[in-house]
């Protein structure tokens, strides 16, 4: 069974270049992936997550609105059993931000720069799975 | 890289149509005898290359674009393609390839417009003064994602992001704090600014009102209001395509006759290039939307020549030099030509494309960030040799914050020293002529008219934009880009090569968390101390006018003197047009 990945996006702003990408990247390595959109508020990430069943959600937000919107996905979750998602970031995060956020309970948070690989690998290892044979693996 | 390339000449017998010209033999310029002496050459440099190459391989296999293209290794005289006259000819003159000014640089150096905002309208006044004190000859408005989206500060939506990626806008109380001890009727004003465009247009000649300027004669500057490129790449879309197009078309009107010297559209290309496009893309989507634009004023019943003059650009200069600079310069061939050929445009000024440049934010990088300063500087130079009208260059802390006041300032000196150091400004199109950057802009030119055709035949850029045409062609482009640089067949300096351990952080801008709570409590004083009755008559009137054929214009000028906020402008409007919500591609 591939593993299901929610990628969203969460606050006002439309750059969803990266977001594109890592779903794009992650398909191509074989999870099976949700692509959330654009604007999407906690409330809507949460029940996407919960209903699709997903087992990890990828957030990706440029606005500067991380600290606000990204911890509350989390609590939402957590209220509606989905403690055993995995929750991580990517975008425009100040490093005065990351630590706070990991401790809110985002796992990883991906700043500019990382490698589609890395992303992979990353949740390949969080969610052991076997590398797919005949999978796109970059 | 796995990109097409698209900017390769167009196969014989898919030209022309249209009554195109056709492109002239390469080399047909020249005299026989020197034609057959510059090909027995070339063929010489051949031999030696090939031996050469033979001995002693190249030290890289990638020798594309930063857009996936392999520019010509070397071009010989006998290869260039454009006319000397017709295609290239003289500044000022059609097809404008070299310049829309004949004198250049000398005439008018181009407007150093540095992009500004953040917090509330107060916080951006002062950095206006600022930069207007230390030389900037132009405003540049940046709002906030709630004003963007048209959305009140104490909105849900507006969590977080209040006075963050740009000035926070409630109503025309904000507006007047924006601009005041700013006089409207010298200072030139661009605002960042699409589906709620006509909404700030209206603050802003309220404003300019106030300050007893005559709005017909003094106030000038441009809204960007380009909202086929939000559904393409920004995504800061309200309404669907169609009513989107006509608060466009509304403003055409309404400003022909009412702020003559206003560019009532700033067609971006900007945003297309973030968001992953190649040079190509970026210059033929961009001209696309343009004609565009064009066409649903004329079907709105406006006469190309009474709006068109208005019409603006806006370019990304990206890193790869000769790439950027064929593009600014195929951009005027493209648009002169389009705007004679396919809508018979006779005022010159119609056929004109002026651009406003921004260099690539997305070049930034996060590591070693003062190294931005050196890729700013590049490109900026890149639009000066292109002939750019304005010019804003990032601050190397961009990728990380709004910048901070020092680094906006090192941005700004980027360009003055471009202009009163390095004598790029005294020759007209210096590179014109060159025989690489006249056949890559000949290049680009048959690139965009091939995307011309292929658009044209979905019916319209609308059409191309319902069934998610140009943004698949983003999302390939964007994932190319990205697989070449995690294989490091593309270098970026910091990135993915020449990293350095132990960086120190550098100090970024912190936008003051508490701008949120003050413009929500400005937001309950404006509604106690407002006219509701006025402001309930100036909202319906507005719902009246959009449902049937008026201009909703003057009507929203009616609403913003009322001090209706922009979310209850924009929630009227959304009443009436619905809301969008894009195809996914990914």
């Amino acid at each position: 069974m591939p593993k299901r990945v929610l990628i969203v996006k969460p606050g006002l702003d439309g750059h969803d270049r990266g977001a594109k990408v890592v779903a794009r990247a992650l398909r191509d390595a074989g999870f099976e992936v949700i692509y959330g959109g654009l604007r999407q508020t906690p409330a809507q990430i949460a029940a996407a997550a919960i209903q699709e069943d997903v087992d990890a959600v990828g957030m990706s937000i440029l606005s500067g609105a991380h600290n606000q919107l990204l911890p509350e996905v989390v609590r939402l979750l957590r209220d509606q059993g989905g403690d055993d998602i995995l929750v991580f970031a990517g975008g425009i995060i100040p490093d005065r931000d990351i630590s706070p956020l990991k401790e809110a309970g985002i796992d990883e948070i991906f700043l500019p720069g990382t490698t589609t690989d890395s992303i992979i690998q990353y949740l390949r290892d969080r969610l052991s799975t076997p590398e797919t044979p005949g999978g796109n693996h970059v | 890289m796995t990109i097409r390339d698209q900017t390769r000449p167009t196969e014989a017998g898919s030209l022309p149509e249209r009554g195109e010209p056709q492109q002239p033999a390469p080399g047909a310029a020249l005299r026989p005898e020197v034609l057959r002496e510059a090909t027995a050459a070339r063929a010489r440099w051949e031999k030696a290359t090939a031996a050469a190459c033979a001995e002693r391989p190249y030290w890289k296999e990638d020798f594309t674009t930063i857009s996936g293209v392999e520019p010509p290794h070397l071009v010989t005289p006998e290869e260039v393609r454009a006319d000397p006259v017709r295609d290239i000819g003289v500044p000022g003159e059609y097809p404008f390839t070299r310049g829309i000014h004949p004198t250049g640089y000398r005439g008018k150096l181009w407007t150093m417009r540095q992009f500004a905002g953040f917090g509330t309208a107060a916080d951006t006044n002062r950095r206006f003064r600022y930069l207007l004190e230390h030389g900037q000859t132009g405003l540049s408005v940046a709002f906030d994602l709630p004003t963007l989206y048209g959305y009140d500060s104490d909105h849900a939506m507006s969590l977080g992001e209040v006075g963050k990626c740009g000035v926070a806008i409630d109503s025309l109380a904000d507006m007047e704090v924006l601009f005041r001890s700013i006089p409207l009727g010298e200072v030139s004003t661009s605002m960042t600014i699409n589906s709620t465009a006509p909404i700030l247009f209206a603050m802003y000649l309220a404003v300019a009102e106030q300050q007893g300027v005559d709005v017909a004669r003094s106030v000038s500057g441009t809204l960007q209001n380009d909202i086929l490129k939000e559904y393409i790449a920004q995504k800061e879309y309200i309404f669907p395509p169609r009513p989107s197009m006509r608060l466009v078309t509304d403003q055409f009107a309404f400003a022909a006759e009412r702020v003559p010297r206003w560019n009532t559209v700033s067609i971006s290309g900007y945003h297309i290039r973030e968001a992953g496009s190649t040079a190509l893309q970026e210059l033929a989507f961009t001209l696309r939307d343009g004609i565009e634009y064009v066409q649903y004023g004329i079907d709105a019943g406006l006469d190309v020549d009474q709006f068109a003059p208005r019409l603006s650009f806006f370019f990304n200069s990206h890193s790869d030099f000769f790439e950027e600079i064929a593009k600014f310069r195929a951009a005027r061939r493209l648009w002169a030509e389009e705007m004679r050929e396919r809508f018979g445009a006779r005022d010159p000024r119609s056929l004109m494309l002026r651009f406003h440049t921004q260099t690539a934010g997305v070049s930034l990088t996060a590591q070693q960030p003062i190294n931005n300063v050196v890729r700013t500087a590049i490109q900026a130079l890149a639009a000066v040799l292109g002939g750019t009208q304005s010019l804003h260059t990032n601050a190397l802390d961009e990728t990380l914050a709004l910048p901070t006041e020092e680094n906006a300032r090192t941005a700004l000196r980027t360009q003055q020293i471009i202009a009163n150091e390095t004598g790029v400004i005294h020759s007209v199109d210096p590179l014109g002529g060159s025989y690489l950057v006249e056949e890559m802009t000949q290049r680009m030119v048959d690139g965009a008219r091939d995307y011309f055709r292929r658009i044209d035949d979905m019916g319209g850029m609308v059409e191309a934009i319902e069934a998610g045409f140009p943004q698949r062609e983003l999302v390939e482009a964007s994932y190319a880009f990205q697989r070449a640089v995690d294989g490091k067949r593309k270098l970026i300096v910091g990135v993915n090569c020449l990293q350095v351990d132990d960086e120190p952080p550098i100090e970024t801008l912190v936008i003051d968390e508490s701008v949120a709570g003050q413009q929500t409590a400005e937001l309950e004083s404006l509604r106690a101390r407002r006219d509701g009755g006025a402001v309930e008559r100036t909202l319906d009137a507005l719902r009246r006018g959009a449902a049937g054929e008026a201009n909703t214009m003057p009507l929203i000028l009616d609403c913003v003197k009322a001090y209706c906020t922009i979310g209850e402008v924009s929630d009227a409007l959304r009443d009436v047009f619905g809301t969008y919500e894009e195809p996914v591609v990914f």
